[in-house]
């Protein structure tokens, strides 16, 4: 019994004793700390947040964590991830475990108000797509009238497909299982002509068929997922800060900023491009950063661009075309204030 | 005159005739075994064609038309058998999880030191028993974590005010010398109101305090290991990590339960029979999802405490109700004669507990302890509800790399872990009934 109490009473202390004073700012405190921790997806969501047979992580939502760590360190690789599962990802952030959450989570209402979190921002426009068999000859969610789709059972993508069939007045016949492998499995099987769930989801599982070359994705796009970082509430300085990183990719695009001409453009004439490098005016002391801060994110990461190709773009196993995700001055819709 | 007569008298046996030629061999033990009568027959003839129908498909898939090697997933995504080629590419992380590559002999280390120290341990006629003991469960944990972990700990100390010292190992030492200082004076003095001496109350609790002392020397020392934080641990180390504490912790725990639940002191059974009952009652899934998305929001903010700690907590208290209700039901088989002759020998409680009763009562229950343990080690793949990636959950979550996602690869790898689980599981019943079988001799 003495043993026990006492192990308990140690036990009580030594934890008093972890905790840690009362924070100054995420900033400060990761600035003192030497990295980023960042909530990523542990589950490995493929082009999202992952991790490869030898624990290195790749992905968006990774680079991004990535892409803040060189605007604060000039150094893309002080950020140390922490894997987080749907369910506690959001308890992750409010409790500090995590200084920015960036794990392919959709930015609804409910969320950005009611649960301590702010989201900085789109870094997918996700949604929900149909796949079919190129053999159907199908090249339009409006001609799959009468077709019979697959879909797991009890999530919104089932109403969104309800509500996209009745506004277009298409007979349909859903065929829905419990979990995700039967779905797939049913669709290969024939069961159905076309598989619906968010599209990022679709070009993921597509690799999981038989023969992913026979199979092709919709350009319909029938509900909203924009997914995106969040960061605690209460700390503008580090919501300002992480909302201007992704700013800073979108807008190194637009201006043709990469990682490979950046350091030439150093001599381009271009205002935009001189306030971006930070060789006119300090938008970084602003932010608690230096002023070549946005210089760093793309010399170390690469514009938004970049990161969208090397982890999901057409050149990748996923393929995914940018659609939506391009940018507004190219058919798209991602658009970023101005640096000025 | 001779008298000649008809009569045959033998004089000798007849040699025994071979039995009938279908009471024997194989024939025979067919017959006797599988079809000795009409039922039987159909029976077998059922049985049999189930086997076949249902173990060639398992044996094609998993070795005939297997895929053993290829560097990714084009030799797998047309393959109709288990994609062994991945399970070899990912072999390494479903041991280590996401462990640092350059740091993974740590783990190795530990699990050798594991083997050297428990191997002798469930060999009985290895000698040095004590020594053995002390090793694995006293010097063998504080090892491992300082090398799973790194060690290296800062401990300041938060409980004395800044403004009378500043934040450093020595204020946390003082704090501890103080801590100590109280817990003993608390208890010499408890030892004087009831009588007792003194010294044999307090030297137990100085000694423990002495080895939480060491322990917290040890840990903060820095051997210049590179720290490895758990989110980062994975795979098999997390479910062996999670599965021996929640087994050695809860073993102790269970026995001061179950011991407090049979108590005639109204108190301590009360509070025993309410903590057993309160775990028991609810699901493990529920409690470790309390630990990890509950707790924190009921910490101060900034407060954090490790993932894999909630879990380990939540893990052994469960464990512990369990094993105290299954050491109870040992203790409850005791004749009461047994108790009567220990209190008549003069035997204190302790000592009647610790050289008679429990003794036997752990012998008799010895079933449903390994029965408890290999449900713990099943059970540990619970926590991939709270974001820890162990066996199962490392597995689940390789099946979706890029790399090497095709339609067997998902398959493949739940075969992989059912194979892995069950030999551990296995290897556990085994070994709990040859224990079983070599206490029992006395008893036969």
């Amino acid at each position: 019994m003495y043993r026990k109490i006492a192990s308990i009473l140690a036990g009580a202390t030594m934890a008093l004793m972890a905790a840690t004073a009362a924070s100054a700012g995420t900033l400060e405190d990761v600035k003192a700390k030497g990295f980023v921790q960042c909530g990523a997806n542990g589950g490995n969501l493929i082009g999202f947040g992952a991790t490869d047979e030898k624990g290195e992580w790749s992905g968006i939502d990774v680079d991004f964590c990535r892409a803040i760590a060189a605007a604060i360190f000039n150094d893309p690789t002080k950020v140390k991830f922490t894997p987080l599962n749907a369910k506690e990802r959001f308890t992750a952030l409010q409790s500090g475990e995590v200084d920015v959450l960036s794990r392919n989570t959709t930015w609804t209402m409910s969320r950005d108000s009611s649960l301590g979190l702010q989201f900085v921002g789109v870094t997918y426009y996700d949604g929900q797509g149909f796949m079919v068999r190129k053999s159907l000859g199908v090249s339009s969610a409006l001609e799959l009238s009468g077709a019979k789709v697959c879909t797991q059972t009890g999530t919104t993508t089932e109403l969104n497909l309800a509500d996209f069939f009745r506004s277009h007045n298409m007979p349909y016949e859903v065929v829905a299982y419990e979990k995700n492998e039967e779905v797939l499995q049913a669709y290969e099987a024939g069961r159905c002509d076309a598989y619906t769930t968010d599209a990022s989801g679709l070009y993921a599982e597509r690799l999981k068929l038989t023969a992913p070359d026979d199979h092709m994705i919709l350009p319909e796009i029938i509900s909203k997922e924009p997914l995106g970082p969040a960061v605690r509430q209460g700390d503008d300085k580090w919501f300002t800060l992480v909302k201007w990183t992704l700013f800073a990719l979108l807008n190194a695009e637009e201006l043709g900023l990469t990682k490979a001409n950046i350091d030439e453009k150093k001599t381009s004439d271009n205002p935009e491009i001189k306030r971006f490098l930070g060789i006119e005016g300090d938008f970084g002391t602003p932010i608690g950063l230096s002023s070549d801060w946005a210089y760093n994110v793309i010399k170390q990461v690469g514009n938004y661009g970049e990161i969208f190709d090397a982890n999901i773009g057409p050149s990748t196993q996923l393929g995914i075309a940018r659609g939506l995700n391009n940018l507004w001055s190219k058919g798209g819709i991602q658009y970023a204030p101005p640096i000025r | 005159m001779s008298v000649t007569t008809d009569t045959f008298v033998r004089d000798d046996l007849l040699p025994a005739k071979a039995p009938p030629r279908n009471t024997v061999g194989v024939v025979g033990w067919l017959r006797q075994n599988l079809f000795s009568t009409p039922l039987n027959g159909v029976m077998t003839i059922i049985i049999l064609a189930f086997i076949v129908w249902t173990v060639t498909p398992f044996i094609r898939f998993t070795l005939i038309d297997a895929v053993w090697t290829g560097p990714d997933r084009s030799v797998c995504a047309t393959a109709t058998g288990a994609c062994w080629a991945y399970v070899k590419a990912y072999l390494p992380q479903f041991i280590y999880g996401r462990y640092p590559i350059g740091e993974r002999w740590r783990v190795d280390l530990v699990f050798v030191l594991l083997l050297i120290g428990l191997i002798p341990m469930l060999i009985p006629r290895v000698p040095y028993k004590a020594l053995n003991a002390i090793f694995l469960i006293g010097v063998f944990p504080v090892v491992a974590y300082i090398l799973l972990t790194g060690g290296h700990h800062q401990f300041v100390g938060s409980l004395i005010p800044s403004s009378l010292m500043a934040p450093s190992p020595l204020r946390f030492a003082v704090q501890y010398a103080v801590f100590s200082a109280v817990i003993l004076g608390l208890l010499a003095l408890y030892a004087r109101l009831a009588g007792r001496p003194i010294s044999r109350t307090t030297t137990p609790a100085a000694m423990i305090l002495g080895y939480i002392a060491v322990i917290l020397v040890l840990v903060s020392l820095d051997f210049g290991l590179v720290p490895v934080e758990t989110a980062n641990w994975g795979g098999l180390l997390v479910t062996l990590v999670v599965a021996i504490t929640g087994m050695v912790a809860a073993f102790p725990l269970g026995i001061l339960l179950a011991l407090g639940r049979r108590s005639n002191m109204p108190v301590v059974s009360l509070a025993s029979t309410i903590f057993i009952e309160v775990w028991r009652g609810v699901p493990l899934i529920t409690v470790l999802f309390m630990a990890s998305v509950m707790l924190p929001l009921f910490l101060p903010e900034g407060v954090t405490f490790d993932k894999l700690l909630r879990a380990l907590i939540g893990v052994t208290l469960f464990q512990a109700a369990y094993m105290a209700e299954t050491i109870r039901g040992g203790l409850q088989a005791i004749p009461r004669g047994q108790y009567e002759g220990a209190m008549a020998l003069g035997l204190g409680y302790w000592q009647m507990m610790r050289k008679i009763i429990l003794p036997q009562a752990l012998r008799i229950v010895i079933p449903g302890i390994v029965g408890s343990f290999i449900s713990l080690f099943k059970d540990t793949t619970l926590v991939i509800i709270i974001g820890l990636y162990d066996f199962l959950g490392q597995i689940q979550a390789s099946a979706n790399d890029a790399k090497w996602a095709s339609p067997v690869t998902g398959l493949t790898g739940y075969i992989f872990a059912a194979m892995v689980f069950w030999a551990f599981c296995f290897a556990m019943s085994r070994y709990a009934a040859f224990t079983e079988r070599r206490l029992d001799r006395g008893r036969r």
